[in-house]
């Protein structure tokens, strides 16, 4: 499909056999996914952050480093391409469909975040809109399946991303029920909105930082983003050998439930690494958990087996520090 | 006439558009509803008709269930509820007088029912009213080859089940609903007909949509009463019953058939107390004697449709020496009660307090006190209990044969797993119309009630046959449950409700 440098080493892997068309514009990686459905070619184009669909924007300035990704600017993408991902934009809230493991895990993050959360704000957990009246973000919401449940339990949220097609997906699903079409998205990165001060009571970044070029910058935006004691809640995949085998193997070669790449091991974090970098732009982590599938039942349970999916949860310290 | 018609060709369009659709909230649909599009354009309402976020068509024992149970709890309790029963005392206070015989409907509940009435707070309502526990019971037939006595203590338990007359059921429920918070309306009316269309998006309809905006764009589904309202829910649930109105117009299909067998229903009278339900199957039939409290009791004879016309009319004093004859030694005579072989003391395990119990004779019925009801049975089995906002509760998901009892538990256990979906679904912050909830609670109960169901249909086929083997291994039957103790424990646990599945619970 269509690359301009700084192309990612990934990509360039994945993609070495594909004749590069010139193209001033850089597509979303995402659309590298949906490339992959039509295209003929048995590359599977799918570098994407699937499912997760978040990256930092680099300046052009930056230097192309390993882990560097394109940014998504405004598109003039030809008629064939906006047709074939308007026919996929459904694929987000497709739960039998690429993001069907996202689908699965959903339940189960949200009934940790109800709860951490409920406990945060000394909210009733038996009240159904627990969250009326907070302002929520959702950093890399991708389609919107977080966005949409904390807006019905009561939160104003904003969902931010920096792929549009996954931010206009979003808009359109939110809008068709009352009660989520006050959600605001915008495709916006983190640091974006830091510079424009924004803040917010809670800040989720869920399977976000995997695919961010500079983990430790990212969370400082996080930080930045969240009010003084307010949460903040980050998940990722450790990054150990049972992750290996169970997200990296399973998942993309033998179950084939995400497309080849979508994951680096390198780029996992341990939740050391995670609690360390948390703690260095001001976030004391409290509490941790960890998903575990559960192959019979096909279902995601909570668990405190943190080796493979984990979730975090901080709050930010009083004193802040400059970033 | 033709506006119903047209608006069930319309349904019909619908259906098919539903059975189609795989269970996944997609965001384009394929618009082809455009029969039902005409019809709505034909009735000109101006206004929006209400808009609730659940409608529960039918109002019996399972459908008020479903609202006690929602009303219960902290997370559904402020749902805006409707009501739709044709019935016009429903909702009217109604004092049940306790000087009167019992009412012939009767129904036996499970401890696991029980324990779900008092968590949605009837139960305390239902002890006010007449009722009988019973922690005995005597299960026989005709050949006399064997019997089996279970007790409420061989499971360490005071009772085995509950007798309570329907009417009671309902109305206690429905106290608790009306006491409660929830909002909730009644429309005495029948439903007509159901519509739902494909999701769209709601874009450029402004801040507050309007209800009939919604319903066009797939958020709600709209219900015509046959008084000319319209009613307009998130979800709507079918507990109206074996000939379920919703269930067709959501287009389910069914499977089952009919037995060809009838149920004579009466209430009877005895000069002692009784506290043990009896139970004998006969040649054409299994009559069942339960305990309803106050020297009464409640009697369901199953035979095939000509003998139940006959004794339906037949004059009260041989009806009375007709069932006085099937209880006791008609058809067949007393089975033997034979001691526990000791030898065997290492298979019976355990041996629990009903297996030392000798055969008893049931007591005898004295007077008739109610009219004779005859129903017909049958087996009805929904193919989905869920479908785009439509979920089955209770009968019109399964209708089973009275003779374990067991009708009722199943749609109580189906009232409890859907509400219980219900709370889970707003809690994760879910539109509870949407499929993977409604998903979760099909997940629980289907398997429950089809292992039930077949459990029932395959006693009823098995006592149906009268062939020399298979009396002989009906009795083998009656001793293995009553003599082998862990055996018998697990079928009063299932039996009770306590476990779902036969096996491997």
């Amino acid at each position: 499909m269509l690359f301009s440098k700084p192309m990612n080493q990934l990509q360039r892997l994945l993609l070495s056999a594909r004749r590069v068309s010139s193209s001033p514009i850089t597509p979303p990686p995402s659309c590298l996914l949906h490339k992959r459905l039509f295209s003929t070619s048995d590359t599977d184009a799918s570098a994407a952050s699937l499912p997760s669909s978040h990256q930092t924007v680099q300046t052009l300035e930056s230097k192309a480093s390993s882990k560097s990704r394109n940014t998504s600017s405004t598109t003039s993408l030809n008629q064939d391409e906006l047709a074939k991902f308007s026919a996929i934009a459904d694929t987000w809230w497709h739960s039998e469909g690429p993001f069907k493991p996202l689908h699965l895990m959903n339940p189960t993050r949200l009934a940790f975040i109800r709860s951490t959360l409920c406990r945060h704000f000394s909210k009733d957990p038996s009240s159904a809109r627990p969250f009326k009246g907070l302002r929520f973000i959702d950093v890399g919401c991708g389609g919107g399946l977080l966005s949409e449940p904390l807006a019905r339990m009561g939160a104003t949220v904003t969902g931010v991303d920096a792929v549009d097609k996954n931010v206009k997906i979003a808009r359109l699903h939110a809008d068709m029920d009352p009660v989520t079409s006050t959600i605001e998205y915008q495709c916006t990165t983190a640091e974006k909105l830091v510079d424009e001060g924004r803040t917010f009571d809670a800040v989720l970044a869920l399977e976000v930082i995997e695919h961010v070029a500079n983990p430790a910058e990212f969370c400082k935006s996080l930080s930045a983003l969240t009010i003084p004691n307010g949460a903040t809640l980050l998940s990722t995949i450790n990054r150990s050998m049972r992750a290996y085998a169970s997200a990296i193997v399973a998942a993309e070669y033998i179950l084939r439930w995400l497309p080849k790449g979508t994951h680096q091991w390198s780029s996992f974090l341990t939740p050391e690494e995670v609690t360390m970098i948390l703690q260095r732009a001001s976030i004391d982590v409290k509490e941790m958990a960890g998903f575990v599938f559960n192959p019979i039942t096909g279902r995601w349970l909570l668990s405190d087996d943190i080796s493979v999916n984990f979730i975090a949860y901080g709050t930010k310290r009083k004193d802040l520090e400059s970033i | 006439m033709n506006r119903v018609l047209v608006r069930k060709l319309s349904s019909n369009v619908c259906e098919t558009k539903i059975l189609r659709r795989t269970c996944s909230t997609d965001v384009t649909h394929k618009v082809s509803t455009s029969g039902s599009n005409e019809s709505f354009a034909k009735k000109n309402s101006t206004d929006d008709g209400p808009q609730h976020d659940i409608a529960i068509v039918g109002g019996g024992m399972v459908g008020i269930a479903l609202a006690a149970s929602l009303a219960s709890k902290p997370l559904t309790k402020h749902l805006n509820v409707a009501i739709i029963d044709n019935n016009p005392l429903l909702g009217r206070k109604n004092i049940i007088e306790k000087g009167n015989p019992p009412d012939p409907r009767v129904s036996t509940v499970t401890p696991a029912t029980i324990s779900f009435l008092k968590d949605t707070g009837a139960w305390k309502y239902i002890e006010e009213q007449r009722h009988a526990y019973f922690d005995k019971m005597q299960v026989w037939d005709y050949s006399g080859l064997g019997y089996t006595r279970y007790n409420a203590n061989d499971v360490h338990q005071d009772v085995l089940g509950c007798v309570v007359e329907n009417k009671v059921l309902q109305s206690s429920q429905l106290s608790c609903v009306q006491e409660s918070d929830l909002q909730k309306t009644i429309y005495p009316a029948r439903l007509n007909a159901m519509d739902m269309l494909p999701s769209s998006s709601l874009t450029g309809l402004g801040e507050v949509p309007s209800t009939t905006d919604l319903f066009m764009r797939g958020r709600l589904a709209k219900l015509e009463l046959s008084d000319g309202n319209s009613v307009y829910a998130k979800l709507v649930v079918g507990a109206d019953g074996s000939k379920s109105q919703v269930r067709e117009l959501a287009g389910i299909k069914t499977t089952g058939w009919n037995y060809s067998q009838n149920a004579i229903i009466c209430t009877v009278e005895h000069t002692v107390e009784n506290y043990t339900a009896w139970q004998r199957f006969l040649p054409n039939g299994p009559i069942a004697l339960l305990p309803i409290g106050d020297k009464f009791s409640n009697i369901v004879w199953t035979m095939d449709p000509k003998e139940a016309s006959d004794r339906k009319s037949m004059n009260e004093a041989d009806f009375i020496k007709a069932v006085n004859d099937a209880l006791d030694s008609g058809y067949g005579p007393h089975p033997e009660t034979t001691s526990s072989r000791d030898s065997l003391s290492w298979l019976t395990g355990n041996v629990t307090i009903s297996t030392k119990e000798r055969f008893k004779t049931p007591p005898k019925v004295v007077r008739l006190s109610s009219e004779r009801m005859m129903f017909p049975l049958s087996l009805r089995h929904a193919k989905d209990y869920v479908s785009k906002r439509v979920a089955l509760v209770g009968d019109s998901a399964h209708t089973v044969h009275p003779l374990a009892g067991q009708g009722v538990n199943l749609g109580f256990a189906d009232a409890c797993a859907l509400s219980k979906a219900i709370a889970e679904g707003i809690a994760l912050g879910t539109d509870i119309g949407e499929a993977n909830l409604l998903k979760r609670y099909e997940a629980e109960r289907k398997p429950a009630n089809m292992a039930m169901m077949a459990v029932l249909d395959g006693i009823q086929k098995m006592y149906s046959v009268d062939f020399g083997p298979l009396n002989a291994l009906r009795a083998a039957a009656f001793h293995g449950a009553h003599y082998i103790s862990p055996l018998k424990k697990r079928i009063i646990s299932y039996a009770s409700g306590e476990q779902a599945l036969p096996l491997f619970s």
